[in-house]
């Protein structure tokens, strides 16, 4: 079967949060709580075990593209479904010791919540900050790139509720043409900042949920340059073993007296 | 109704309120903030939330830690000790205690489990590029080498004599040496290789630390069971020694990255556990070293100061994982 991915476009997302409610729904989720965060129309505010959309508000002092209009007082809102980015080398999944976060068919990463046993090591793996433990259930749960639907020949849910196309869901090489050619366009348009944010010169090798984004990455809280974990355990190995050997070498001189 | 020049005055009051406040992380002239509100605005990012997810791991996770160094360190004493010709005594406590170590640990990781009866999944597969799966691996073995190492011992001394016990007490004492220094040292390599910064910024450090830690304990241990000998005097210089060395090195290195070893919660009792360990053990060994209060002193400042630090470690990644500002500053330096 071919990769699949998403394709999240932030130029064209109106803030509607049907990818957040379809999400809520097909996938049965609990809700987040009810509370008002006071960050603009946000009050999710993270991805997290219950949520596996979550669209983000973003308030500017900035103009929008080539805007005429209001540019002596720039501002412009800015929106962007976040999702798991089911990366090429996913950290939750080198992570998990059970073997329950596996790479399906279809390129994604997915839990199996028969076999996750809570151990909690995926949810500091992952450079994005997207897996959580689920408190009152103990297992951790993410974006399951609604592996069920796929299977059956459907789209994931958020792609199918959003109403402006901004959730776009296809094979990998096709988006990621689609995606060029659309900030190809976005700039010729006058959004000049406008850019593809897909992590490949990384150790996470790129991204299968990538998105357009307008700015910074920092604005959107997607990390610059995600690194996966792994990447890290040649030189803390290497410290260990040069430790332990120094260690052992201290013990049997203490005993050697 | 106001004019229009005293509404301008007015909203530009507030701007500049604002301003301050974005700043300084505090509203001037106002009351003392509560939680998280003003936020410092350090460069950008989403409303200052954490772009990664803190540890999840409960209190159970670093005592395991703390017992784990402490278990696989003594192990690897007691056949330091049996190799050099050390008292049977001393190498039938520190076997005892790795063992004891080796029983106590399993149980605290499964109480740390969002699904308990699920532990075994964790030997369902082994993965050397999971530290968290090579953990569960390098725990049950250690539990087994230190159990025949123990067994061995025990029917030796009570007069079975037997080539074949010799052989497999050794063999019991070496595997248990070798696992147990990967115990003391995986966990350190663990929480060195994750996302979080202030954990992978300082991989190479913690299993140097961890490591050290664990020696300073099985020793101070030793000590405190009366063995007041020269290699455990030793031993408490060498390990209050490299962890003053250490604490010295976080000290002077500033680097935006290390915030919550020095800051906060987890600054704090990192400074204590470091000065506990380091100077305060070391200074006791200097000037009263040659009494046995002095020694037992040593011994149990060290102790107190490991079991701190493996609490201040896990709530530096925390608060590390909170701040998406040195997160982001960190990715754009590299």
């Amino acid at each position: 079967m071919a990769v699949s991915a998403f394709l999240t476009d932030a130029s064209l997302c109106i803030g509607c949060k049907a990818c957040e409610v379809a999400c809520k729904e097909w996938n049965e989720l609990p809700d987040d709580g009810f509370e008002w965060s006071g960050h603009s129309y946000d009050n999710t505010r993270a991805l997290g075990a219950s949520t596996w959309r979550h669209v983000l508000f973003l308030e500017q002092k900035q103009s929008m593209g080539s805007q005429l209009a209001g540019i002596n007082e720039p501002f412009r809102w800015q929106f962007l479904s976040d999702v798991c980015k089911h990366c090429a080398n996913a950290g939750c999944l080198e992570a998990c010791p059970t073997g329950s976060i596996v790479r399906t068919e279809v390129g994604s990463v997915f839990v199996q919540p028969d076999i996750c046993n809570g151990c909690g090591y995926c949810v500091v793996s992952c450079p994005f900050g997207v897996i959580e433990k689920r408190p009152e259930d103990g297992r951790a749960f993410k974006c399951t790139f609604c592996y069920d639907r796929q299977k059956a020949g459907l789209i994931p849910a958020c792609a199918k509720a959003c109403p402006t196309e901004s959730i776009q869901f296809g094979e990998l090489e096709v988006l990621k043409q689609r995606g060029k050619k659309r900030v190809q366009d976005l700039q010729e348009r006058g959004y000049s900042d406008a850019r593809i944010y897909d992590p490949q010169e990384t150790s996470v090798g790129g991204i299968h949920a990538f998105s357009v984004i307008l700015g910074e990455p920092e604005a959107y809280n997607l990390p610059p340059a995600p690194e996966v974990p792994t990447a890290y355990l040649k030189s803390a190995w290497t410290s260990a073993f040069i430790s332990a050997a120094v260690i052992f070498a201290i013990i049997c001189a203490a005993f050697a007296f | 109704m106001k004019s229009g020049a005293k509404l301008k005055a007015t909203e530009e009051r507030l701007e500049g309120i604002r301003k301050a406040a974005a700043e300084a992380a505090q509203v001037p002239g106002g009351v003392r903030p509560s939680a998280g509100s003003p936020q410092k605005r350090e460069g950008e990012s989403y409303y200052g939330l954490p772009a990664l997810k803190p540890p999840v791991w409960t209190w159970e996770v670093p005592l395991y830690f703390f017992l784990g160094g402490i278990a696989g360190l003594s192990a690897c004493i007691g056949f330091a000790a049996q190799l050099l010709h050390g008292a049977p005594e001393l190498i039938r406590l520190c076997l005892w205690v790795g063992l004891l170590g080796a029983a106590i640990c399993p149980v605290l990781l499964i109480a740390d489990l969002g699904r308990p009866a699920r532990f075994l999944n964790m030997l369902r597969v082994f993965k050397v590029r999971s530290a968290m799966s090579l953990g569960a691996w390098i725990l049950a073995a250690f539990s087994g080498c230190a159990f025949l190492g123990v067994l061995c011992f025990e029917l030796l001394s009570r007069g079975f004599t037997n080539p074949l016990f010799t052989s497999l007490l050794w063999l019991g004492l070496t595997s248990a040496a070798a696992t147990g220094l990967l115990l003391a040292s995986y966990t350190a390599v663990l929480i060195g290789a994750t996302a979080i910064p202030v954990w992978s910024e300082n991989r190479r450090l913690l299993p140097a630390h961890f490591l050290t830690s664990g020696l300073g304990c099985s020793a101070g241990i030793l000590e405190l069971a009366g063995f007041l000998i020269p290699a455990t005097q030793i031993l408490g210089f060498a390990a209050s020694g490299i962890e003053t060395v250490i604490e010295i090195f976080l000290e002077v290195r500033k680097r935006p990255v290390d915030a919550p070893l020095h800051n906060g919660r987890s600054g704090t009792t990192l400074r204590i556990a470091g000065l506990l360990e380091g100077p305060a053990a070391l200074l006791l060994r200097v000037f009263w070293g040659s009494v046995p209060a002095g020694r037992y002193a040593a011994a149990t400042c060290f102790l107190i100061g490991a079991l701190l630090s493996r609490y201040a470690w896990i709530w530096a990644g925390r608060a590390s994982a909170c701040d998406p500002h040195a997160l982001f500053r960190l990715q754009r330096k590299a």
